[in-house]
């Protein structure tokens, strides 16, 4: 990595100034010299790359200008995720590569843990010392008492490394803090999870039934572009939110219910549909198993019982569930994304699975598609060493219907306790800034402090950099290859990810940093390979394609191996459940002692004088990965507090007005935020969007702007059956000072 | 309850979340300009009803400062162009429609002719000043042989200068406050009776002084009246120009207005100057002062609240 | 040949995505915007209505940016698009005053600057870069003139309306309601 580049600001007035010095440009374009700027339709040069803003991983194309410096990124248009048009955040990626604020060399910890005092070191000594540290902490405590928690691409290299290494502990927080319950649930029911990307066939749907999904606001792009085109198709959309969210808007039925009761109402849709006779019945008698117990179960759960838990009127219920059944079996009740809520999630998610079984959704056009994947090949290696104990041990008995590993439960069972039979010694994170994603921090504070290595792989300081002991810096995707993305679609497809610049300052790809922490580990056989380039050829060859290839177009789409994307009228269907059916009563469930069927349970509301603390995404940001992105500032720079007009006219909170947070255990917000007064928010909630508030004075743009909601997460609800953690059980009150700093003891 | 707002996080420079484009160089210049429009008014009208010797104050003392006054008015409005190297563009076209453009070729011929005002009654401080060149000397006799045509030229382009700012305000419809065609003659008012008061000023007969104060009382009364009007048209307008209006009835610019501009800048200096047509003793330059203050505080307060009232967001 | 704009609230979700493709593929500098999004609620919970636009210079017929430049450097092209002139700009404001929709601004380098229909772009049959990149293609672009144009089919069979038709500048900008 010899070319190093000196590296200038991208506001642009520097490109203007050289695009007019060059004569080859000017040839070109002397019609714009007066216009003074290096505007070329298309670029001169562009790479195919997927993006790493969010986990949808769109594949597109990274432009550069006539300088060859990276100029902007658009969408491919053979890929299904994106269809050639990139969401704000993937389109403002260039900010992420021009962030002067990103980790520019390894550091090595020099004062205590969260003092944030690091020396520079070079990457061979930074290397040395993460492999002696694992291998003493290994022949002590064993190494399956290492973890990897990773959201970022960069975690196939690292995973790979960690199970040579032996141990199979490798987490995403997207698991028990996001989507965990809907998997579960919906494996319980149909044999199989949801997946990412959702399965819904949203732009065939006759209806769309989102149950606190805020799609437009959380911008899963190719979820809102399907949005669009039903939009464009007439179809109808039934919105449950306490929010008017900007879906809600586009609604044709907005029921503002009560936070924390869907439950009730599902049950209540449920009711209608089975006592009305508006189910698929021919679908249901030939696809699935527990209807009688279904029938019973829900006998008095009517409209009219739920109006008094949710607020929603009985006619509105049912006519909502006439919606839904006219539309049948082109209908979705959408499973969401983020479902940790209350603890009940996956009761909640199951009522939901339920729902699409009785519409007969699941397998048909407009609801639940059958996607596929390219299978791609591992590189040739070893065999794992055989791995003795998991995270699991450290909960007997605990989430046997957890397919995933929980970030938290990893979390959890770092804390030293007398009971806990794997303590986890050594966490490498990558690409998840933990302090803002788990809640409960104080929890995962006592975690890292218990930790005897911390390493951090990340391409910006986030907070979790501030607690590591050797912080890695990894370079941004638009400067790397990658493994070949093969996400499930209904086509498969597969794309690759491309360096469309050298790595700027002394920043290094994932895969290289794999390699290299291999070599120092002895476990080198299992990255054999000579360069990236030469195993993602192998990979691609074995799947009918090549490097080259995949260079030119990006997005290679094959042909499905069977036409299976939908159920065939009248064909016999083997479900991966118990039954083999899908199951509306829940025989695993079942088994493991919870309910097989969904049962309303009332949640904690807000004490007098506080507010449920409702949390959500913003288009234009991911996140806090994107709280330094300068493009995505411009559009959003810090988060606002929705209040209900009667409760600001209570506390005579002002639009504008700079509130602290303070929540039902006596946390206050470390920062001030802003008060936007709306009709939008329910009188019994706050919103404010997540992601914001960084107290990491490194992170130049975002440090103090707006609140974090995450650590005013302090009540966690725990979901016993696969140990998601809900996290909108908190409720905050106005305060408006800060909270006044205690004298360390 | 209705909220309107930008959620993409613009915030321009100078834009948002109020318009604030011209500072101080602008109303600085609309005074200076005003003041030259008056001086040279008075000058020129004096001189062609053939009282130049009467009224020395106002033909021969006052146009001093027209140069001056024109001079830091072109000064102040070059420094608040922010693309400088290409003001000479303006000089390269007429653009009928555009009142900025009038504006600048009316400045373009009356600046030197003010200087030519000015040269021409040079031995008023130098008495014994000889131009030297026959050139000059060639060109003083004929200026001075043709001084009632130059008079007229001069009446016409004053009245245009002290015309056009308003009118270039009034034709921003994007800016309630000033959509107002009252603003233009507003506007030349408020210049003239500045001239007349630095006339007041400069005078040494007391003759001058007091038809000079008779012609200010008027122009008071008369930018009264403009005044009243322009309100009572906001307030009949639409909800634009009711919002605009409110500026001022109440708003943020409430005290500024009515103190600075109508209290102390007309109210007062025609009660003094009424009270002095009654034979009461009043110097001179107290009425004439509060005059030029009303003048440049109008200017002021117009041009920054007109910015801020707004159609959108 | 008349360009112009529709954009359809009932699909725009107000993700900015158009700001953020603008201001990347014109270089426009950070902390200025040539376009951005308004949102707008009415009503009181639960009964509440929200309209979102995707708003930017409206390239009016009848521009009062153009009439008020004292040098001619804001001129109309063919196709009925504004733009500005750099180099006979002279930073005077006086666009920028006039215009209702506060659509312009004062470029650092001294010029005025705003939305050009991506002028670069559409010469060679391109779609301006907000209309190329929106997710939720609610923006449409095209010429008028041209019954069979994005924006003249979708004109046709939609309730539209424009931002202050009283201001008398005709914009070309539609929203779909």
């Amino acid at each position: 990595m010899a070319n190093r580049r000196e590296f200038i600001k991208i506001a642009g007035l520097g490109l203007g100034g050289l695009a007019l010095s060059n004569p080859a440009m000017r040839a070109l374009t002397n019609t714009f010299l007066e216009q003074d700027s290096n505007l070329l339709t298309g670029g001169l040069a562009r790479t195919p790359t997927y993006c790493e803003i969010c986990f949808w991983k769109c594949a597109g194309w990274v432009s550069k200008d006539s300088d060859g410096k990276i100029w902007k990124i658009t969408g491919n248009d053979e890929d299904q995720h994106s269809n050639g048009r990139f969401c704000p955040r993937g389109t403002g990626g260039v900010g992420m590569y021009y962030d002067e604020d990103r980790l520019k060399t390894p550091l090595i910890r020099t004062e205590e843990r969260g003092k944030q005092v690091f020396r520079e070191a070079s990457w061979d000594e930074a290397l040395d010392y993460i492999a002696d540290k694992m291998k003493s902490i290994g022949e002590e405590y064993g190494r399956e008492c290492t973890a990897l928690l990773t959201h970022g691409s960069g975690g196939k290299y690292l995973g790979t490394l960690l199970k040579a290494y032996g141990s199979n502990s490798i987490a995403a927080p997207s698991y028990a803090q996001c989507r965990g319950p809907r998997e579960v649930a919906f494996h319980m029911t149909f044999g199989e999870g949801v997946q990412s990307p959702e399965r819904t066939d949203i732009r065939d749907t006759s209806c769309l039934v989102l149950i606190g999904s805020h799609i437009g606001e959380n911008m899963h792009n190719g979820q809102v572009q399907e949005l669009s085109d039903a939009i464009d198709k007439g179809a109808s959309v039934i919105t449950v939110d306490p929010r008017y969210s900007t879906v809600a808007s586009k609604s044709k039925y907005w029921l503002p219910i009560k936070p924390a009761t869907d439950l009730a109402l599902l049950l209540a849709w449920i009711h209608v549909l089975i006592y009305e006779g508006w189910y698929d019945k021919e679908y249901v008698e030939k696809y699935t198993y527990g209807f009688e117990y279904l029938k019973t179960h829900v006998k008095n759960m009517t409209p009219e019982w739920a109006y008094g838990i949710t607020t929603i009127e009985p006619d509105i219920i049912r006519r909502s569930a006439r919606e839904m059944a006219e539309a049948s079996p082109s209908v979705i009740v959408h499973p969401g994304r983020h479902v940790t809520w209350y603890g009940d999630d996956t009761q909640r998610e199951r009522a939901i699975a339920i729902l699409n079984a009785l519409l007969g959704s699941w397998g048909r056009r407009g609801g639940f598609y059958m996607p596929e994947s390219v299978e791609i090949p591992d590189w040739p290696h070893p065999p794992y060493p055989e791995i003795k104990r998991s995270w699991k041990d450290a909960f007997p008995d605990q989430f046997n219907l957890a397919y995933e590993t929980l970030a938290s439960g990893i979390c959890d069972a770092t804390i030293p306790t007398i009971s806990k039979a794997c303590n986890f010694k050594t966490w490498i994170v990558n690409g998840t800034n933990l302090l803002k994603t788990i809640p409960d921090q104080s929890k995962v504070i006592e975690a890292i402090n218990a930790l005897e290595l911390l390493v951090v792989i990340d391409t910006m300081p986030m907070e979790i950099t501030g607690w590591a002991d050797v912080v890695l810096p990894e370079c941004t995707y638009l400067e790397r290859y990658d493994s070949i993305r093969n996400s499930p679609h209904r086509k498969p497809a597969i794309a690759i990810r491309m360096p469309a610049s050298e790595p700027l300052y002394d920043s290094k790809p994932a895969y290289w940093i794999a390699k290299e922490l291999s070599k120092k580990l002895g476990l080198e056989d299992y990255f054999s390979w000579g360069s990236i380039e030469e195993m993602l050829d192998w990979q691609l060859k074995q799947v009918g394609s090549s490097l080259e290839e995949m260079k030119r177009i990006g997005v290679k789409t094959f042909d499905r191996s069977y036409p299976d994307l939908y159920f065939r009228d009248g064909e016999n269907i083997e479900f991966f459940t118990n039954t083999g059916k899908i199951e509306l009563y829940s025989t695993a469930l079942a088994s493991e002692g919870f309910d097989p069927m969904p049962v309303y349970t009332p949640h904690p509301e807000p004490p007098e004088g506080f507010y449920r603390l409702i949390y959500g995404r913003a288009p234009s940001h991911t996140f806090s990965r994107t709280s330094n992105n300068v493009n995505l500032l411009d559009i959003m720079e810090e988060n606002v507090v929705w209040v209900n007009p009667r409760i600001a006219s209570l506390w005579l909170l002002k639009n504008g007005q700079e509130v602290y947070l303070e929540n039902q255990d006596g946390i206050r917000s470390t920062f001030p935020v802003k008060v936007r007064v709306t009709e939008r928010i329910r009188w019994d909630s706050v919103y404010i969007v997540h992601g914001f508030g960084h107290d990491n004075k490194k992170l130049s743009r975002a440090y103090g702007k707006g609140a974090s909601d995450a650590e005013l997460i302090t009540n966690v609800m725990m979901d016993p059956i696969m140990g998601g953690t809900g996290m909108r059980g908190n409720f905050v009150t106005f305060k408006f000072e800060p909270a006044k700093k205690e004298v360390a003891s | 309850m209705r909220e309107e707002l930008i959620v993409s996080g613009r915030m321009n420079p100078n834009i948002d979340p109020a318009l604030h484009i011209w500072h101080w160089q602008i109303p600085l210049y609309l005074f200076l300009g005003g003041l030259a429009a008056g001086i040279l008014f008075f000058a020129a009208l004096y001189t062609i009803l053939g009282k130049g010797e009467k009224f020395k104050g106002a033909v021969q003392y006052a146009p001093f400062i027209a140069p001056v006054a024109l001079v830091l008015g072109l000064l102040a409005l070059f420094l608040d162009l922010k693309h400088q190297a290409y003001f000479w563009r303006l000089y390269t076209t007429i653009r009928l429609q555009s009142p900025m453009s009038w504006g600048a070729w009316v400045l373009m011929a009356i600046t030197p002719l003010s200087f030519i005002w000015a040269a021409l009654n040079i031995r008023v401080i130098f008495p014994n000043w000889d131009w030297k060149f026959k050139w000059l000397k060639d060109f003083e006799a004929f200026c001075r042989k043709n001084i009632i045509p130059i008079s007229w030229l001069i009446l016409v382009l004053s009245v245009i200068l002290g015309i056009y700012t308003g009118i270039l305000f009034s034709a921003f419809n994007a800016r309630p406050l000033w959509n107002t065609s009252i603003l233009g003659p507003l506007f030349l008012t408020s210049g003239l009776s500045t001239g007349a008061a630095m006339i007041i000023i400069f005078s040494k007969s007391h003759e001058e002084r007091i038809l000079f104060s008779k012609i200010d009382l008027v122009l008071i009364i008369v930018e009264l009246f403009f005044i009243t009007h322009m309100f009572m048209g906001f307030l009949a307008s639409t909800q634009v120009q009711i919002d605009a209006a409110s500026l001022f009835l109440g708003g943020p610019y409430t005290a500024q207005f009515w103190v600075f501009v109508v209290l102390l800048g007309l109210l007062i200096p025609a009660f003094l100057e009424a009270l002095e047509l009654v034979k009461f003793k009043i110097p001179a330059l107290v009425p004439a002062t509060l005059v030029l203050f009303g003048g440049i505080m109008l200017r002021f307060i117009i041009a920054n609240a007109g910015q801020v009232s707004r159609w959108l967001y | 040949m008349r360009y112009a704009m529709a954009v359809d609230t009932k699909k725009c979700v107000g993700c900015s995505d158009c700001v953020v493709a603008c201001q990347i593929e014109n270089n426009v500098p950070h902390g200025y915007a040539r376009e951005w999004v308004v949102e707008l609620v009415d009503g009181s919970y639960p009964n509440l209505e929200l309209e979102i636009r995707s708003e930017r210079c409206n390239h009016c017929e009848n521009a009062p940016c153009v009439r008020c430049c004292p040098t001619g450097a804001s001129h109309i092209v063919e196709g009925g698009i504004v733009l500005v002139e750099h180099n006979k700009c002279i930073g005077c404001g006086a666009c920028i005053a006039s215009c209702p929709y506060d659509a312009r601004y004062s470029h650092p380098k001294g010029y005025v600057d705003k939305c050009t229909f991506c002028e670069h772009r559409i010469k060679d049959g391109e779609s301006p870069a907000c209309v190329a990149v929106c997710p939720t293609k609610c923006l449409y672009f095209g010429d008028l003139d041209d019954p069979r144009s994005d924006v003249s089919r979708v004109i046709k069979n939609r309730k539209y309306k424009t931002l202050i038709p009283e201001a008398g500048t005709r914009p070309q900008i539609f929203f779909l309601t």
